[in-house]
């Protein structure tokens, strides 16, 4: 019998131009937490989906228990007992929470039609050995994310899973949600079953985790007790660079008052936000992912209808009634969701450019397809957008360089006001850094840069000034210059809801 | 090799490719029937072409935006008949006539982009297809389901007048056709060179990413459908003057599909954001094609259908096989 549950050998997979996983292990003891860390495209979704069987491995080898498996699809990794409860959760919302924990293994009756009165009472027991107290016969849709999880979680548990993965379960809950998860974590823990937890939440891994691994460009960097490692250790184990490298920050002279908020109300959403923002200046804005950091932003641009408050732009208070309304005061929103909210996925890089400015590209009625030639070039080069050309279509691009046209574009707009929402999420560090460079550039052009960002580092690196929100509210705001209080933990605790000692 | 210029080259074949489509069903049927390729034959196709043509550029501009109207057979022929209505009354003014024509159209589109936009109705298929319905209905009330007949000169010329014979190589030409190009060169200019042209395909791509563009899409949308009005009261006019009358019954014909085969035979998708005005004429002009080749070969009615229903099929599976092998090239050239 083997030390480990499930232990992966030197696997390597290739794709297309990329190396994802390159000489990979990692190993799982019985009964534990593992926690798996690294950056965006560090390979830890091709690791989960060779495990689950969706990916081959070209080299290397699969224990489980000790004995090699070679998985050709998923069936055959869940017969072996591996589970995964996916970031997107694969939940049929329109059927009961039963026909979803039985998909494709019901029960069946001798007369061979589906017995639901032993299903239903297997799900609800299997639910209540959760945790969770409900009638398994209703549509699964009617639950909250927790549940919904949690269905999934059931599922595992059905198979008689001897390791569930779980990937980022953490992202899409609730503060409440989040600790009944942990809950049952250990208890699934306590009852032998292995999880490896993927989160790149470093509190959740100190608070769940037995022991931590880290990965890096497809590679094991190293694996830890968790008592033997920190934040530091982490992200420099992540990031492969101390973080002084990844941020130059530009000195920069403070400006006037560019954006004022006082009193922004959204129902239930936002309470009485009040805020300034300067030239010269990045204001950031730290807070746990829900904190209303978005929706405040979505409001001062005019996205979402606001109930109360005043906007204030250069000084001359103004009403935002549409994003049309605030592009022409100067306001540019680089959105979180790139590929939903902030391009146009099939039409080419030079028509996402103008997009957000099509009257400024115009000559009298028409297109000046000159213009919007010479300006596609220079942005392509300045922002150095890797693509064949501009007249390719975006969605053939890179995370990072669709992230590059979503910034072009608001350059293009003119705009004074730059808010970022996550604006390095899902890109890889060399294109983070040249997003960085990018708001230096705009702040030492006297610019006003707000950004939203659940990366601590890049709070700390790149802000002149930070503010922590927190359930709608704002929680601290803190100076870069305040050394006692600019740092992570006083942050994390003004997320947290704790108070910062002045 | 760079995948931009592989990429306008396919753009051109593509162009090409219904082109040389159109060109080789008619060598085909010069040989096939002599009756095909005479002067008053080739009028004739562009005099059939025309109503579809109009049709389908409203329907285009609905394609690209991802939506659909199925209620512009029903819509021009709505008003059609409520000319007829202004006729049964008595009323002859010519202009009063289409000026009333004109504007049962737009109101119609406008009422169909209000549903989609400002109602928050799902996808325009559903309510589009409850307007067609309305339509006939109305169209057949307005004119108490008579045939109406005897419209003045005035509204019927666009309809039914040709170039005179006198003028050499298109003597016969019908004056409908002549609009049709034109409604067809200002579209092509619209959709390709203005802002407005260029945010339909951006709406049709992603109206959420538009809207926080500060494209306001609800407005686009409606546009949009308030044009696909206008275009089917234009073609209600030519309708008239082709036939001489309003009958609220034809407004179950097959208008609609007949314009969604032209514009995807011509490039557009149902996935919306593509789709040109070029290609849209042309896909209109090998449908008629079809039709009046069978026509004149004596094949039934039925095989017609059948085989205009195995074009488009046909048509669609090129386009997804086309854009698979892209997919597949630049994969290729991606490794």
């Amino acid at each position: 019998m083997s030390d480990y549950v499930v232990e992966l050998k030197g696997v390597t997979k290739r794709f297309p131009g990329v190396v994802a996983l390159d000489n990979m292990s990692l190993s799982v003891k019985p009964g534990e937490i593992l926690g798996l860390i690294g950056e965006n495209g560090a390979g830890k979704s091709t690791l989960i989906k060779v495990l689950t069987g969706v990916y081959q491995a070209e080299e290397g080898k699969v224990y489980v228990s000790g004995t090699e498996h070679h998985f050709k699809n998923p069936n055959d990794s869940a017969a072996a007992g591996i589970a995964c409860v996916y970031q997107e959760l694969n939940i049929e919302k329109l059927l009961s929470v039963t026909d979803n924990i039985f998909i494709n293994k019901w029960m069946k009756k001798k007369s061979g039609f589906l017995d639901y009165s032993a299903m239903n009472a297997r799900a609800k027991e299997v639910m209540e050995s959760l945790g969770i107290d409900i009638d398994p016969s209703k549509a699964a849709g009617t639950f909250g994310m927790g549940v919904q999880q949690m269905i999934e979680i059931a599922k595992a548990i059905l198979i008689d899973a001897k390791m569930i993965i779980m990937d980022e379960p953490t992202s899409s809950l609730g503060e409440k949600e989040v600790e009944l998860l942990m809950k049952i974590c250990r208890k699934l823990k306590d009852r032998g079953i292995s999880i490896v937890f993927v989160s790149h939440k470093l509190e959740e891994l100190f608070e769940l985790c037995d022991r931590v691994t880290v990965m890096r460009d497809g590679e094991h960097i190293w694996t830890k007790e968790i008592s033997e490692t920190d934040n530091d250790d982490l992200i420099t184990a992540m990031v492969g660079r101390s973080m002084d490298q990844l941020f130059v920050k530009a000195e920069t002279t403070k400006g006037e008052c560019a954006l004022r908020v006082e009193n922004i109300k959204e129902g239930g959403v936002l309470h009485d936000v009040s805020f300034e923002a300067y030239n010269g200046q990045i204001l950031g804005f730290a807070g746990l992912v829900g904190a209303g950091r978005t929706e405040l932003m979505r409001a001062i641009f005019g996205a979402d209808p606001i109930d109360g408050g005043k906007i204030f732009i250069n000084g001359k208070e103004e009403k935002i009634r549409s994003p049309k309304e605030a592009i022409r005061k100067g306001i540019a929103f680089l959105t979180e969701d790139r590929k939903g909210q902030g391009l146009v996925l099939g039409q080419s890089v030079q028509m996402n450019l103008i997009l957000a400015n099509l009257k400024g590209f115009c000559k009298g009625i028409f297109i000046d397809d000159k213009k919007v030639r010479e300006t596609g070039e220079e942005n392509v080069k300045s922002l150095r957008i890797k693509t064949p050309s501009q007249d390719e279509i975006v969605g053939q691009l890179s995370g990072g360089n669709q992230q590059k046209v979503v910034i072009g574009k608001w350059i293009n707009s003119d705009a004074n006001i730059f808010i970022f929402d996550e604006p390095t999420r899902g890109i890889d560090v060399g294109a983070k850094v040249e997003v960085y460079n990018v708001m230096n550039t705009l702040t030492e052009a006297g610019k006003c840069v707000i950004m939203i960002s659940s990366e601590m580092p890049e709070i700390l690196g790149m802000s002149d000034r930070v503010i922590v929100m927190r359930e709608g509210r704002i929680m601290a705001t803190i100076n870069r210059g305040d050394l006692k209080n600019f740092n992570q933990e006083d942050i994390m605790k003004a997320a947290w809801g704790g108070k910062i000692d002045e | 090799m760079s995948k931009g210029k592989l990429k306008s080259k396919n753009g051109l074949a593509d162009r090409l490719g219904s082109l040389g489509a159109l060109l080789v069903l008619c060598i085909v049927l010069s040989f096939a029937t002599s009756s095909f390729l005479t002067q008053s034959n080739i009028m004739n196709i562009f005099k059939q072409t025309s109503v579809n043509a109009l049709i389908s550029t409203g329907m285009l501009v609905c394609l690209i935006t991802a939506g659909i109207d199925l209620s512009v057979g029903a819509n021009a022929i709505f008003c059609t008949c409520m000319m007829g209505m202004l006729l049964q009354k008595g009323v002859t003014n010519p202009l009063i006539m289409i000026l009333v024509g004109i504007g049962s159209g737009i109101l119609v589109g406008f009422i169909n982009g209000t549903l989609l936009t400002r109602l928050h109705l799902p996808h325009p298929f559903v309510s589009t297809l409850g307007m067609k319905n309305v339509l006939w209905g109305m169209a057949l009330l307005v004119v108490n389901s008579q045939i109406v007949s005897g419209f003045p000169k005035q509204v019927t010329w666009l309809g039914s007048s040709t170039l005179p014979a006198s003028v050499p190589v298109l003597g016969g030409f019908p004056i409908s056709f002549i609009l049709v190009i034109i409604i067809f060169i200002i579209m092509g200019i619209f959709l390709s060179k203005t802002a407005l042209g260029r945010s339909i395909y951006c709406v049709g791509g992603n109206p959420e990413a538009a809207r926080l563009s500060g494209i306001q899409s609800a407005n686009v949308l409606t546009f949009c459908y308030t044009l696909s009005g206008l275009m089917s009261a234009l073609a209600a006019i030519v309708l008239v003057g082709r036939g001489g009358i309003a009958n609220g019954a034809n407004a179950i014909q097959p208008y609609d599909t007949d314009a969604i085969a032209a514009c995807i035979i011509g490039g557009a998708s149902f996935m919306g954001g593509k789709g040109t005005m070029s290609g849209t004429l042309i896909g209109a002009l090998i449908i008629t094609v079809i039709r009046n080749g069978l026509q004149l070969l004596s094949v039934s009615t039925a095989v017609q259908n059948i085989v205009i229903g195995l074009v488009i099929i046909l048509a669609v599976l090129l386009d997804v096989t086309r854009e698979r092998m892209d997919a597949r090239a630049r994969r290729l050239a991606a490794k």
